[in-house]
């Protein structure tokens, strides 16, 4: 083949050289043909070894192809299925199609007081919402079953439903219901139903995705742990090269630190701006500020047999940063987090109690943590915490009251470390110092947290 | 130290940039080597930035505030597919509050769909490892997929900027001419290592396995996702043997630690070499073509 098409190369080429010319002055013209010729010569039979090279590859990959078709064909052939049960089967998948993704995470933990964690509260920050110490002994946390799809192409719904024990009794909460756009123009998105308010860093975070077992004392304190409810969130990113997102939420207001759904069922609404960044290719930011407010008609907190009841409003103040470094930005081996948070509540209103005629409360408190993780391997991970929290003195009919500091601020201090096995499995060991309540208590906790099934991609 | 924070300053700076004034179309690229070849296809009239380089781990991501700006721009978005991005495109695709380029619309392409998949399991659990449904998603490392993707990808280009329609028709038949060409090129190179038994860390190179007829015979995660384990490097000790007559190379990508293949390679003998895995991942490795050179010429010096 090669040598044919050789020869039929040559036989254009050849008469080509002879040309007639007159003499000398072309001598130069002559030997300058001669080298192009030369010159094509070797591109050509470069190129037409270049051809039957492939030609040869291109045999083998047919030869190889029919070898592996026929393979293929066997192998089909031995296992070949009843008609009928195919036709089943397909059904059957057709039916299921469109089933969401599905994943439920598992939690456990064990915890262990120096003190009676019944005891506990802060003095001068009565507790609501799900603030309290977590069980004493083993016990299981939530088990919470995720749910979410596509509802066509302009809206995406979201369930999270925790199966909890209360009291030996299992029940089923709806902690997540929302539907959110996925086509607004210019920016912009619309969550509606029941979520995690985007205040702060970490009130949007479900619990599995937290760096410690517990939640940091000033989320416990003003926010009841984490804030949810019912209602209305747009977010507007800027079509900016850095990272601009605004949200403001409408909400109903029925939970801690709202309460009672005032204003008819409108009775709280948040704004929040986040921005953040890349440092080099190793570190990346996010900081943020929020403002939540929210009306209390009723607010219960406090101890459960005898709770105080706020009548006013509440504004809290969050502002947090975020700083997340990986060489090369490469998270798997290894990396470090930093995290911290500052909130700023204000009440204006007044309390009552058994104790206590309805009294008026104007009263500023505040409350930070600050974290640090550090990921040395690509399955363990170690973390420290500390935070404090603050209060203005109140006025002298509270002295001796929930809400009466005692002089004290509040303070803990947490250790942490972690394994994880696979990014769905973690086992964690974390020890507290804890000096928010009356009396000192060293607190010890094992916890472990498991995913199965589909499971969303993390925030940053 | 000091001058490399500021280069990376620098370069951070200048990546924020637009690299043309005129630039049509803003294409997200999941892996650098889909951003080359947006490069390669879409030349003056796309401007191009890159989630991840090549000393990152592409399974795990974080989905950072850049990105997420960075897709809310973007006219196109191109990714792997096959769940290669699970961990944080989803979550970057949420944020980014971006219509055009959510899935199943024209500025969201996934090259793996355009590609035979190897390794497609007929069932999963999670006991295997990071297993994805729709089989092994390197598929970049196999350049007959990148001609494949290129095609798909020159058609999608013209659909979504007619306006230059003939000009990426024409780069793209440029580049198929090309890369036909350099094909044939590392396929006559790459002949004497049919046959090289191969340990690599993760499986990573499956396609390039196959298409060079390199047989895998092992590697260092025990399962697909999970780091080397003590007890599973032993296990392959005993079973390449001292003299490591059981395997011809080791190979691990640049964002992949060391210390494995170095605790193998130092026991057995066999020896051990980094391959660039996408664009960047070397220094020659500075283009889709350089890729595939630098990753036969290592693989031919550590196998002579």
């Amino acid at each position: 083949m090669g040598n044919k098409r050789r020869v039929i190369l040559w036989a254009v080429i050849l008469p080509l050289s002879f040309p007639v010319w007159s003499q000398d002055q072309q001598a130069n013209e002559i030997d300058a043909l001669r080298s192009e010729l030369v010159q094509l010569r070797v591109d050509y039979e470069e190129r037409i070894k270049n051809l039957e090279h492939r030609l040869d590859l291109a045999e083998q990959k047919a030869e190889q192809a029919t070898m592996e078709a026929a393979q293929a064909t066997l192998a089909v052939r031995e296992p070949a299925p009843a008609p009928a049960v195919v036709a089943e089967r397909s059904v059957a998948v057709a039916g299921n199609a469109f089933n969401p993704a599905l994943g439920v995470i598992f939690q456990g933990q064990a915890w262990a007081y120096d003190k009676n964690p019944e005891d506990y509260y802060i003095p001068g920050f009565p507790l609501g919402g799900e603030a309290g110490l977590a069980p004493e002994g083993l016990g299981l946390a939530e088990t919470e079953i995720n749910i979410n799809a596509n509802v066509d192409d302009k809206f995406t719904a979201w369930l999270t439903v925790p199966l909890v024990l209360d009291d030996g009794k299992a029940g089923v909460e709806i902690e997540e219901a929302w539907v959110e756009t996925l086509k607004l123009p210019a920016g912009l998105s619309l969550r509606m139903g029941r979520f995690f308010s985007n205040i702060g860093y970490l009130n949007s975070r479900h619990a599995h995705t937290w760096d410690f077992a517990d939640q940091p004392l000033a989320y416990r304190a003003f926010l009841g742990s984490q804030y949810l409810d019912d209602g209305l969130q747009i977010r507007w990113l800027a079509p900016t090269d850095f990272y601009l997102e605004l949200s403001g939420e409408l909400l109903r207001g029925d939970r801690y630190p709202a309460g009672g759904a005032a204003n008819s069922g409108f009775g709280s609404y948040t704004l929040a701006a986040h921005t953040g960044g890349d440092i080099g290719f190793s570190s990346s930011w996010l900081s943020g500020l929020s403002w939540l407010h929210g009306k209390s008609d009723g607010r219960e907190s406090g101890p459960g047999n005898d709770p105080l009841v706020f009548f006013g409003d509440t504004d809290i103040l969050i502002a947090d940063f975020v700083w997340k470094w990986a060489p090369n930005g490469n998270s798997r081996q290894r990396n470090f987090k930093f995290q911290a948070e500052y909130l700023l509540r204000r009440e204006d209103g007044e309390y009552v109690s058994s104790a206590t005629l309805p009294s008026p409360w104007k009263t500023d408190q505040q409350g930070w943590y600050a974290q640090a993780i550090y990921q040395p391997w690509p399955r363990g991970r170690i973390g420290a915490r500390i935070e404090r929290l603050s209060s203005d003195k109140p006025l002298p009919v509270f002295t001796g009251t929930v809400l009466d500091p005692q002089g004290e601020n509040p303070t803990r201090f947490s250790l942490m470390v972690d394994w994880s096995n696979s990014e769905f499995s973690r086992l964690r060991l974390q020890y507290n110092q804890d000096k928010s309540g009356v009396e000192t208590d060293h607190q010890f906790a094992l916890q472990y947290i498991y995913s199965i099934g589909a499971h969303g991609a993390h925030t940053f | 130290m000091k001058n490399r924070i500021v280069t990376a300053m620098v370069l951070c700076f200048a990546m924020q940039l637009p690299l043309n004034a005129a630039a049509a179309l803003r294409i997200f690229a999941c892996e650098p080597e889909w951003g080359a070849l947006a490069h390669e296809l879409g030349g003056k009239w796309v401007k191009v930035s890159v989630a991840t380089n090549a000393l990152q781990d592409p399974h795990y991501l974080e989905a950072r505030p850049s990105l997420i700006s960075k897709m809310r721009r973007a006219d196109l978005v191109i990714c792997t597919g096959s769940q290669l991005e699970i961990g944080w495109l989803p979550m970057l695709l949420t944020k980014a509050n971006n219509p055009r380029v959510q899935p199943g619309s024209p500025g969201y392409f996934e090259a793996g769909n355009f590609v035979q998949h190897l390794e497609v399991p007929i069932s999963v659990d999670r006991s295997q490892g990071d297993v994805h449904p729709q089989g092994n998603p390197h598929i970049q490392t196999d350049p007959r997929n990148i001609l494949l993707v290129a095609r798909a990808l020159g058609e999608r280009l013209v659909s979504l900027d007619s306006d230059h329609a003939g000009d990426y028709r024409s780069r793209l038949k440029q580049f198929i001419t090309d890369w036909n060409a350099a094909l044939v090129k590392w396929e006559a190179e790459a002949r004497p290592l049919r046959g090289k038994r191969v340990v690599s860390h993760h499986k990573s190179w499956v396609y390039l396995e196959n298409w060079l007829g390199l047989e895998l015979v092992g590697t260092l995660e025990p399962v697909p996702g999970i780091p080397p384990t003590a007890s599973h490097l032993s296990e392959l000790l005993a079973r390449l043997g001292d003299d490591g007559s059981g395997a011809d190379f080791i190979i691990r990508s640049p964002y992949q630690s060391s210390k494995p293949s170095d605790w193998l390679s130092q026991r057995t003998g066999i020896p051990e070499l980094m391959l660039p895995f996408t664009v960047g991942g070397s220094k020659q490795a500075d283009d889709l073509y350089g890729l595939f050179d630098d990753t036969i010429k290592r693989l031919l010096e550590i196998s002579k």
